[in-house]
């Protein structure tokens, strides 16, 4: 009983407005007009040097998005956001492209240093080869890729990683081939909205048979006051191939709220296996929930291919309101979907995620293990589909949420979507909503550990199916921020 | 009612200019119409209907847009709305068994005999005279602003108001019997009110017989003093109604008990929808049912259980068998307002889909502000398990006797949970006659 008073008192006392990684970087940067019109768009368009099929792709985008209102059926509440009175495109100083490191500003560099991973891969990027896990970072300060590392060595191997702008430059055949198809551009408001005005992203191809020979990873960042990201990634792995994808963010303190909306596209061919995987630590607003990011994310990823695997792994503790639903296409025969999901939320803040299941194809299988944890004054919401089709022969799903309570003034919830119209199909639906229960503790202190260690081991615990799935270059941090947003408050 | 929003949209100023059309389906436009020539309520209970009314014109048939209407589209499921059957034809009543022929109370229930503690009156005999008080327990806050509740409320012109005395615990269970009052195509509405007091008990099976060209839409109000408890069986006997909404509210007292099981077999449309408080402390509800869907039947059973007090526990319980084109549909909510620590919920639905044809949506949600509780729920979907049968043929039966034998095991033990032995016999009865003629 005391243990967990203790920790209610700690996890309350850990104040957050001491957001750690809240700080702004003085870097002159480029932006567009405030505000959104067909001419926004086509400036956008322009800065890029975009070719005419992907600036009308844009406009006809734009255009469907005026036809469309805001989602309200998700269990978030904010002040209705002026769209006129964001900027739709920022991009750092444009020196000509860094030849290398020294190059790159080093307000840049020292802001990396501050947020401490992955941009430690700076040792490696500095030469210290076979120094254990290499990672390739496209970083993207802002919207634009400003250092992409790795380039050559993964060239070898076929793989493309590069900017998406650049990808529409170098291999326009595969984006346009690509781009849209697993996020159509009229899917909803928000992906609507970035197909207009997505800024940049990450391209990645990954050919025929070839294991990408290093974790990927795209580190995002919004810098600018009142800049809207609007990230877009597409991953392509052909048959055969692998990769594994890490994306990581956080995001300096400031007072107006903003608003992200990313498309994230996967498509995975015959045999191919994609990873994915975030760990998302945005600034999360101060104590009365002012001034947080909205995150407002489409991920799809399509498996396209027979026996083809998607999986989705994401630890959320950041953002205001984070309204994200990582989903799989279970297109080919015998193909298999998996959605790992920590998300912690703490003071004011508002999470309403979850995952979509869509079996098609025969043999399909898919797996959702999704570990919530309020506490403060906040509210935690699963919302997952699952569905099978008339056609998806013994579709197999398994399902579990668990949400753990900490405080009185929380919320957790529970919005899962059970759709079978397939007799063979077996679907497996549990969730359970509790606090940390007292037998444990008791039974963990009896064999000596302090009421401390022994909440600690058991939040542990109860998030770890989750932090297993994650790379090892990511778990490191994962738990990090587990510790900033509650565990740390716990010992 | 249901409103089209144009919405036009310049780009110069990126003014927005919405156009709002209404548009009424025919059967939102006859509706309206059949209020119109109802006699008006007077008193609290008019006010409480016409406003009733007003949020149905409000909102119209419910649509898939409404989220707890998502997989169940009234508005196009009800083309046309049928006359008001208002047939108050009397018809004799036996013991404990009250008839609602077309939703209308037998004119004799004065002259009845009832059990010591039991008082039962027509709701028409009691809504002129009903003040602010019982005008708010016939039209409780829960679950008004559901359309189809709303509808029931300004459209019911009779049904039943059923008095249990402080103490009185009435063991013979009571039957009331929505029945079709003749064969033309028909829509009734109608409302019972039970009322019990401290410590007070009854068994109350809701029983509904209708022929296939019946639109039925059927509420019964629970209110549940300190202590008492409530047995409730929803059974449908000769049952083809082309669509129904059958609502059931609860409020739970503190202590109260109410234990309730449905067996829904037959019809085309069904809508149950269970709308549940528990506002005292140590309240217990208990909602348990089997669905048997064949044909092109679609049964949808939403439920909300609402723990505003603490050391509440509810358990839900449901088994679906889901064959031909039929679909089922189970939303179940179970809320746990802040402070209502202690609660103990648990809620589990089971499917087994026995064609392609055949479609499940479950949507079994917890939605919790307490952090002292322990909630589960668990929904399971799939086809028989063919080692069983294999088993089972193994030793000699028939492959349509070994599906029937895991089918009986599957949904017996929800109906285990009714505490009544004849009640349960005949519930029996009823899930072997249909499990027998299921077409294979």
């Amino acid at each position: 009983m005391a243990a967990v008073q203790e920790t209610v008192d700690r996890v309350r006392s850990v104040d957050v407005d001491a957001y750690k990684y809240g700080f702004v970087t003085d870097i002159a940067s480029d932006k567009a007009p405030r505000g959104l019109n067909e001419d926004i768009v086509r400036f956008i368009s322009a800065r890029k040097d975009e070719p005419e099929w992907l600036t009308n792709w844009r406009l006809e985008a734009y255009r469907r998005w005026l036809t469309m209102a805001e989602p309200d059926w998700s269990r978030v509440h904010y002040p209705k956001i002026d769209y006129q009175n964001l900027y739709y495109y920022s991009a750092p100083k444009s020196t000509p492209g860094p030849k290398s490191l020294d190059d790159v500003d080093p307000e840049l560099l020292k802001m990396y240093e501050k947020l401490g991973v992955p941009l430690r891969e700076r040792a490696i990027l500095a030469g210290v080869e076979g120094a254990g896990a290499r990672v390739a970072v496209d970083a993207v300060f802002d919207s634009v890729s400003v250092v992409t590392t790795f380039k050559e060595e993964l060239g070898k191997a076929g793989v493309i990683f590069c900017p998406i702008s650049e990808a529409v430059k170098t291999h326009p055949e595969l984006v346009k081939k690509y781009l849209g198809s697993v996020v159509p551009t009229t899917d909803n408001y928000f992906a609507t909205l970035n197909s207009a005005v997505f800024s940049d992203g990450s391209f990645v191809y990954i050919p025929p048979g070839v294991r990408c020979p290093m974790e990927l990873s795209t580190y995002f960042r919004i810098n600018e006051r009142n800049t809207g990201q609007f990230e877009r990634t597409l991953i392509i792995a052909d048959a055969g191939s692998y990769v594994s994808y890490l994306e990581g963010c956080t995001a300096p303190q400031r007072d107006e709220n903003q608003l992200h909306a990313a498309v994230v596209e996967l498509i995975a061919l015959d045999d191919a296996e994609i990873k994915y995987s975030t760990v998302q630590n945005w600034y999360p607003g101060d104590k009365d929930g002012k001034g947080g990011i909205y995150n407002f994310v489409t991920k799809r990823g399509d498996c396209r291919g027979a026996r083809s695997k998607i999986s989705w792994t994401q630890v959320e503790t950041g953002s205001a309101i984070t309204w994200k639903y990582p989903s799989c296409i279970l297109r080919g025969d015998s193909s298999r979907g998996e959605f790992y999901s920590i998300a912690i939320s703490n003071g004011r803040q508002q999470v309403d995620s979850g995952t979509k299941m869509l079996h098609l194809g025969k043999n399909t299988s898919s797996r959702v293990i999704s570990k919530g944890i309020a506490a403060g004054r906040s509210d935690n919401t699963y919302r997952g589909q699952i569905f099978a089709h008339r056609k998806a022969d013994h579709a197999r799903n398994f399902t579990n949420c668990d949400s753990l309570l900490i405080g009185h003034e929380c919320g957790a919830h529970t919005v899962p979507y059970i759709e079978t119209r397939n007799a063979s199909a077996q679907f497996e639906h549990e969730a359970t909503t509790s606090k940390i229960s007292e037998d444990q503790l008791f039974y963990a202190m009896q064999r000596g550990l302090s009421a401390e260690e022994a909440t600690a081991l058991i939040v542990n615990g109860f998030v770890r199916d989750v932090l297993q799935q994650l790379p090892m270059e990511f778990a490191v941090e994962a738990q990090k921020l587990i510790a900033v947003s509650l565990e740390g408050s716990v010992g | 009612m249901a409103t089209v929003i144009t919405v036009e949209k310049r780009r110069e100023d990126f003014d927005v200019t919405a156009v709002v059309t209404s548009i009424q389906s025919s059967a939102e436009t006859a509706l309206g119409k059949l209020y119109a020539s109802l006699p008006k309520g007077v008193g609290a209970a008019g006010v409480a209907r016409a406003r009733a009314f007003a949020r149905f014109e409000r909102s119209g048939l419910p649509t898939r847009r409404i989220e707890a209407w998502h997989y169940t589209d009234m508005r196009s499921a009800l083309r046309e709305a049928y006359p008001l059957a208002f047939d108050y034809a009397m018809n004799p009543t036996r013991g404990l068994r009250i008839d609602l022929i077309d939703g209308a109370a037998p004119d004799d229930l004065g002259q009845q005999t009832w059990p010591e503690g039991l008082r039962v009156r027509a709701l028409r005999d009691v809504l002129a005279g009903a003040g602010d008080d019982l005008a708010a327990k016939i039209y409780p806050d829960q679950g008004a602003n559901d359309a189809m509740v709303a509808l029931n409320a300004a459209m019911s012109g009779d049904g039943l108001v059923i008095e249990v005395a402080t103490g009185a615990r009435i063991e013979t269970p009571i039957g009331v019997y929505w029945r079709s009052g003749g064969v033309t195509p028909r829509s009734d509405f109608s409302r019972v009110l039970v009322l019990l007091g401290d410590g007070a008990h009854i068994t109350l099976v809701e029983s509904h017989a209708a022929h296939a060209r019946t639109q039925r839409n059927s509420a019964i109000v629970f209110h549940l003093a300190a202590g008492a408890s409530v047995e409730h069986v929803f059974v449908p006997e000769f049952y083809e109604a082309e669509s129904h909404v059958a609502t059931l509210i609860a409020e739970l007292g503190e202590c109260a008990a109410f234990n309730s099981f449905a067996l829904i077999a037959g019809g085309g449309l069904l809508r149950r929808q269970i709308f549940a408080r528990c506002a005292g402390e140590q309240a217990d509800v208990a909602f348990r049912g089997v669905s048997l869907l064949g044909g092109k039947q679609h049964a949808d059973t939403t439920l909300v259980v609402d723990h505003a007090a603490p050391h509440g526990r509810s358990r839900e319980l449901f088994k679906h068998i889901v064959t031909d084109g039929a679909s089922g549909v189970f939303q179940g909510k179970v809320i746990v307002r802040p402070h209502a620590q202690k609660v103990d919920g648990g809620m589990k639905s089971q499917t087994l889909l026995l064609s392609d044809d055949a479609a499940m949506y479950n949507k079994p949600e917890l939605e919790i502000f307490a952090d002292d509780v322990v909630c589960g729920h668990g929904a399971t979907v799939g086809e028989l398990d063919k080692d069983q049968l294999f088993y089972l043929m193994a030793r000699g039966l028939t492959k349509a006797e070994a599906e029937a034998l895991l089918l009986d095991g599957f949904a017996r033990e929800a109906i285990e949970f009714v505490s009544n032995e004849d009640v349960r016999s005949r519930l029996e009865t009823l899930m072997s006659d249909w499990l027998e003629s299921r077409p294979s």
